[in-house]
């Protein structure tokens, strides 16, 4: 029995760490951040060396093959640079193509995500939280109408993995006729989305379809909140590293304890966080009957401590905390966008009522 | 990462099972039908006293974390009851095996370990609560004695226990956390005076403990005089340990979720009104992660890998927690939360009203939420100690 990390495990997070800082300091954030035509080409370029694309495509198919632990322990550290990187489609396409693919959609699509080559995103968010705004896709004769709402990576994306409302998944090709694209202006500026418009597109379908869409809010839900760890982290690092430096009446703020006790609640939130994250992410693969369960609590609960570790890092740092020039905003909204996308904590708990028979 | 247990495990714990099986008709709900029967038979098989080494009186194994984890789910699926576990078991026990004599061990051990002496507490006083080493319960010499006068507080099972283990201030000129030394006294001796110190649960769960000119051998001091402080941490570090277990507080939380399913408000079930069902989700959340911290934290004893801040926060967040279910738990009785003592009404003999009061209890003692941040901030985070104030 063990429940910790390997040294292969550790060192994968250390490396896209260092990746990451090199490839996506927060000057390179900000400038994403400021301009709409910038799409981190050099960043995705740089993770497809480090060989992240390929993170949960199989060997054969060119891919590293981890598991749902290795891509959450990648997630986190995502976002814990606020990096302005698409996540869940990386995982969550190859998902699809193996749980629901032909061998010939696998043989296709895999080894083109797996280099980086073409990048998938996810639109199941009216499958998972409900439709807004009339939202919503149908399928018939092979051809989707309808649209989709809140699409990470879907301004860009060359594969497209779509949820219609009768429950079935869909892929789409990126250049598919009868796709449209509009961007979703949001608080998190790492992270785009987009709203697609289908008329008469043509999709391929998939299949294993009710287990399918199961698996795929799963892992986003894993993927969501293993982000939201590693941002949180770096919240909770950056508040403690200002408390031991910043001097008020004489002496560092971090020897109040009206300062010290705000970074222990904040530290007491963050580490059983992670227990349940990495439970979670084990048990997407080990133990199928309580992966649902474990997903939407790590979902719901680093929602809850990301909030309260937002908020409370930025209240260490004082008036300079919510300044543009610090930037520490790109951590709170990046937390921010993470409670809400594919359900906020309070829908996610409804489901992990359902989902244990206490709730209709 | 991996929880599949090993075939080795796996027989291990049918070994144990066997042996609940074998030995259902001596205990039933969860309490042995004789004590101190059922402690020798334990220690015996190795379920209780199990790292004891025989010499003392224990069962003599090598630890084994996960043998002693196994232990611990059979006896709980069983409902067994688990061996006895005092203060003199988990916090005496494992002090002297640290520091005590060979005396005191051969003298102490064995009949502590088979239920014959039952010990408490001596530690917290009136004037020195979170500043336990600033206490000030004096032992003065006298030949080849000492003299102790003074008051303890918060001391549990005074009325009961047979011995005291017990911090006083020896050496009156030294630094405070030298001048204490750790002694051992029967309860018997002249010059203590038990009284009864009664709670917000009606019950009183302490007493105080008045001490008039004691006399107790200078013989009796564990590990040096001067010394005491050091010696009390051995055990402080057990007693953490005891607080916030998080298997306990999963088993409450079931609890709780049964008796939301089965509790009717006006024809609803509790479990139906979203806003109670909310706040056990939310609760639920926390549960599984505090377990699985446990699960880290139990990784971390085997194979030494530091968990530094997983092991800080386990008292803070695990009885905040508990505090929290019986929260829930009466705030979903609605009207029938408030009734307590007794009446046809009263729902699990108003044990959640008691553990809403208790629990806070628990907040506090052990190292008050307070202490466990200041701990948390400094040795978790590196944060600076609050300068002491300068002596006026």
């Amino acid at each position: 029995m063990r429940f910790a990390l390997s040294e292969d495990q550790k060192m994968l997070q250390e490396s896209l760490a260092r990746t990451l800082a090199d490839a996506s300091p927060l000057e390179r954030v900000r400038r994403f951040a400021n301009d709409p035509e910038d799409t981190a080409a050099d960043l995705w370029a740089a993770l497809s060396d480090f060989g992240l694309p390929g993170i949960a495509v199989s060997e054969d198919h060119g891919g590293l093959g981890l598991t749902m632990l290795e891509a959450a322990l990648a997630s986190e550290a995502l976002g814990a640079a606020v990096a302005p990187v698409a996540f869940l489609g990386v995982v969550l396409a190859p998902l699809a193509l193996r749980l629901g693919g032909s061998a010939a959609q696998q043989d296709e699509w895999l080894p083109k995500l797996a280099s980086g080559e073409v990048t998938a995103a996810v639109a199941i968010g009216e499958a998972v939280a409900g439709a807004r705004d009339g939202a919503g896709v149908t399928a018939k004769g092979g051809k989707l109408s309808g649209k989709a709402m809140f699409v990470p990576g879907g301004m860009t994306a060359g594969l497209i993995l779509v949820a219609d409302a009768g429950g079935g998944l869909h892929l789409v090709r990126g250049d598919a006729p009868g796709l449209s694209r509009s961007p979703m202006p949001n608080i998190d500026e790492t992270r785009r989305l987009a709203e697609l418009t289908f008329e008469g597109t043509p999709a391929e379908p998939l299949g294993n379809a009710p287990e399918l869409a199961g698996r795929l809010r799963d892992a986003a839900w894993v993927l969501i909140a293993a982000d939201t760890l590693g941002a949180c982290q770096t919240m909770l690092d950056k508040a403690v590293a200002y408390a031991k430096e910043r001097r008020q009446f004489g002496r560092v703020i971090g020897s109040y304890q009206a300062v010290k006790h705000l970074c222990a609640e904040m530290a007491a939130d963050l580490e059983p966080a992670r227990a349940l994250v990495w439970y979670a992410a084990y048990a997407f693969d080990t133990a199928p009957a309580e992966a649902p369960l474990m997903a939407a609590h790590a979902k719901a609960l680093t929602s809850e401590i990301g909030r309260f570790i937002a908020r409370t890092s930025t209240e260490v740092h004082g008036g300079i905390g919510i300044t543009d020039l610090l930037g520490l905003h790109f951590w709170f909204k990046r937390v921010g966008l993470n409670r809400q996308l594919l359900g906020g904590p309070e829908k996610v708990r409804e489901i992990a009522a359902r989902l244990q028979g206490l709730a209709a | 990462m991996d929880l599949t247990p090993s075939p080795e495990m796996l027989a291990f714990r049918a070994e144990v099972e066997r042996f609940l099986a074998d030995h259902a008709a001596e205990y039933a709900e969860g309490q042995p039908k004789d004590p101190r029967a059922w402690q020798g038979l334990l220690i015996e098989h190795g379920y209780a006293a199990r790292t004891i080494p025989k010499e003392y009186g224990g069962y003599g194994a090598e630890p084994d974390i996960l043998k002693s984890r196994m232990i611990a789910e059979a006896f709980i699926a069983a409902n067994a009851p688990r061996g006895m576990a005092g203060q003199g078991i988990s916090m005496l026990v494992p002090t002297l095996l640290e520091v005590g004599s060979e005396e005191q061990k051969k003298r102490w051990i064995g009949p502590t370990l088979r239920g014959e002496i039952l010990w408490c507490q001596g530690y917290s006083e009136p004037g020195s609560g979170s500043d336990l080493a600033s206490l000030s319960t004096k032992a003065v010499e006298d030949g080849d004695d000492f003299l102790i006068s003074g008051q303890k507080i918060w001391t549990s099972t005074a009325h009961l226990a047979q011995m005291m283990f017990c911090l006083v201030r020896t050496e009156p000129d030294a630094a405070k956390h030298e001048g204490i030394s750790y002694i051992l006294f029967p309860m018997d001796t002249p010059g203590i005076e038990v009284r009864p110190l009664k709670t917000m649960t009606g019950q009183a769960e302490f007493n105080e403990v008045f001490f008039t000119d004691v006399r107790v051998p200078q013989s009796a001091v564990v590990g040096g005089r001067g010394r005491g402080w050091f010696v009390a941490n051995t055990t402080l570090k057990h007693e953490r340990g005891m607080l916030g277990d998080p298997n306990a507080t999963e088993a409450r939380l079931n609890s709780l979720i049964e008796l939301m399913k089965a509790e009717q408000i006006g024809g609803e079930r509790i479990i139906d009104n979203p806003i109670f069902r909310d706040r056990l989700m939310q609760l639920q959340g926390r549960v599984f992660a505090m377990k699985f911290n446990g699960l880290r934290l139990l990784t971390s004893q085997i194979t030494g890998e530091p968990a530094l801040l997983a092991a800080l926060v386990v008292k803070l967040q695990g009885c905040e927690l508990n505090h929290q279910i019986a929260a829930l738990a009466i705030d979903a009785l609605g009207e029938l939360g408030i009734l307590y003592h007794d009446g046809p009404h009263l729902r699990a003999r108003g044990s959640w009203q008691r553990s809403y009061m208790f629990d806070l209890g628990l907040i506090i003692g052990g190292g008050t939420a307070q202490i466990q941040k200041n701990i948390i901030s400094e040795r978790g985070l590196g944060l600076p100690r609050e300068p002491s104030v300068a002596k006026a």
